[in-house]
């Protein structure tokens, strides 16, 4: 028998792990990343000469619980069409007995790759404001993700930001309800007479909100704790000291132990995030009358100069008038 | 290769499909538990021969009798009838009684002979010991990783030599060749399907097709191997996951 050196076991783990592509549309490329259930190869696409991403079911699966989940995931992603999420192309069942989908091949940076290269706070914070949007339009959708982390946001090469891995995700309603409208408050679902989601203890430490931790149910502000714990990891990559308290406060109040003292909609955190942008007072951080009123000052101070400018002006005019 | 050891062929004439060795280490059946006892073996004496040479330290010598000590230990002391998988996998387990019967021996430094008196069945130690000396000191690892690793070869050496048995009674021997050629000598480095095809005189997509079946067929293999190792669904799944995790490069 030939001896199986340590390069030799490499390539014969590659080999049995590989997905049986053949009597398919694609062609394999290589291995793009491993996750808890299944890979995801780059594979090509023959009939539209493409390449795109699949994933497959990497773990034996005889009692098809697996199968289910990976398609529960496809047809959830299916289901959420927005430029942040990535698009679902194919589904099927491999030679070998492993199901797959397959869905557009995003070339980038995943957000804990591509921070270090944002250096401002505010940069930050719009590219957080773009990480909110396909969250919001999920939850809107009845749709939870549950594994928010840095690892799970890619940012394209145009600055694109994507949510990836919907492999935790779970409907708050059933896909044959009608759908509320975007702008409806996601939360409406977490009301007795709509379904909770029961929390597993699946998910991320440090990303995962208590409630999931704890098994307990989880709803839409699950999310939202997560959502603040990524603003967390974007904003303690700064200068600890460069950190408005005004921000601060946003990002506590999302990461709240109680639910109930989060905000309770992504777009309500994203408002208070825009507000701080805008030099507005956040809902997170009350201000006294002075504290306002500086805050009055500093945002229109450009008009306050100029009238100023003029006053004085006007007043040198007044006193050197020729009498 | 464990096909230089009496026992596997008789593993594969009464072979413990759908049976974990757990299982049938349980059983009040003595052949069936003889052949639980035959299967674990065959998987694991160079896994636990080269643990103790390695991580334990000890001279070939010593190795063999305590590898040998090992197995009759879990063939008197039905060591599998305590193993508990809620607590831990069997390869962890497995190890952990190696480390207690190295650790005895040392203890006692009055070993009973058992391995060296009695040879419980017979192992190419040679063979192993041979391997032995192409093991980069640096990648031993921790005893866990060096056990987990020690198996994974075992296991895969297994599935290779099924494989081919397989391939040369179907006539397909072209197949195994190419799965040869590209997962066992690392051919995929400068070879292209087309460059396969031409040496072999057939189309390119037949290469794709012959290696995709033989890397099917192995992936059974070796999950059909593991699936005799392990005593849950749960426990099949997470060492598939490990021993199929693949490095991304």
């Amino acid at each position: 028998m030939t001896w199986i050196d340590d390069a030799t076991l490499e390539r014969l783990r590659r080999a049995a792990d590989s997905p049986s592509l053949e009597g398919t549309r694609y062609t394999l490329i290589g291995k793009l990343g491993q996750g808890g259930m299944g890979g995801v190869y780059r594979v090509e696409d023959r009939q539209l000469e493409r390449h795109v991403a699949m994933k497959v079911i990497s773990v034996p699966d005889a009692e098809g619980e697996l199968s289910r989940r990976l398609l529960q995931e496809a047809r959830i992603i299916a289901r959420l069409e927005h430029p942040g999420i990535v698009p679902i192309h194919d589904t099927g069942t491999l030679s070998d007995g492993r199901p797959y989908y397959a869905m557009k091949l995003v070339e980038g940076q995943r957000l804990d790759e591509y921070v270090s290269g944002v250096t401002t706070v505010s940069d930050r914070l719009r590219l957080f404001l773009r990480i909110c949007d396909p969250v919001a339009f999920a939850h809107a959708r009845g749709v939870l993700h549950r594994d928010l982390k840095p690892a799970n946001i890619m940012v394209g090469p145009f600055g694109e930001v994507l949510v990836m891995d919907w492999g935790l995700s779970r409907m708050l309603f059933p896909a044959n309800k009608p759908e509320p409208q975007p702008d409806q408050n996601a939360l409406q679902s977490t009301d007795s007479s709509a379904p909770t989601q029961h929390g597993t203890l699946l998910g991320t430490p440090g990303y995962m909100a208590p409630e999931q931790q704890t098994g307990q149910p989880v709803d839409a502000r699950a999310d939202i704790y997560s959502l603040g714990a990524v603003l967390e990891f974007l904003l303690t990559r700064m200068n600890p000291g460069s950190v408005p308290r005004a921000l601060a406060a946003i990002q506590k109040q999302s990461m709240a132990t109680n639910p109930d003292q989060r905000y309770q909609t992504v777009k309500e955190l994203a408002k208070d995030v825009e507000h701080f942008l805008d030099g507005l007072p956040v809902r997170a951080y009350p201000e006294g009358p002075l504290r306002r009123a500086w805050r009055w000052i500093l945002r229109n101070r450009a008009w306050l100069l100029l009238l100023l400018i003029y006053v004085v002006v006007r007043a040198l005019l007044i006193y050197f008038r020729p009498r | 290769m464990s096909d230089r050891t009496p026992f596997y062929g008789a593993s594969q004439q009464f072979p413990l499909t759908r049976w974990s060795v757990v299982e049938a280490a349980r059983s009040p059946n003595p052949e069936q538990r003889q052949r639980a006892l035959e299967t674990l073996i065959s998987a694991y004496w160079k896994p636990v021969y080269k643990y103790i040479r390695l991580h334990w330290n000890k001279d070939g010598e010593q190795a063999k009798d305590l590898t040998q000590d090992f197995f009759a230990r879990v063939l008197e002391k039905r060591l599998l009838d305590r193993f508990d998988p809620a607590r831990a996998r069997l390869r962890t387990y497995l190890r952990l009684c190696v480390d207690g019967v190295v650790m005895n021996t040392d203890k006692s430094a009055q070993r009973l002979k058992r391995g060296g008196d009695v040879t419980l069945v017979s192992l190419d130690f040679e063979t192993a010991e041979g391997e032995l000396q192409h093991l980069p000191i640096a990648a031993a690892g921790g005893p866990e990783e060096l056990f987990a690793r020690e198996f994974a070869r075992s296991l895969f050496a297994h599935a290779v030599a099924e494989l081919r048995t397989r391939c040369e009674q179907e006539f397909k021997t072209l197949h195994f060749q190419i799965f040869e050629l590209y997962d066992i000598d690392g051919g995929a480095k400068e070879l292209t399907y087309d460059d396969v095809a031409r040496r072999f005189g057939i189309k390119a997509t037949d290469v794709t097709n012959y290696l995709a079946f033989a890397r099917r067929e192995f992936r059974q293999r070796v999950l059909d191997e593991l699936r005799k190792m392990t005593a849950t669904e749960e426990e099949f799944r997470q060492e598939a996951q490990s021993l199929l995790g693949v490095k991304i490069s």
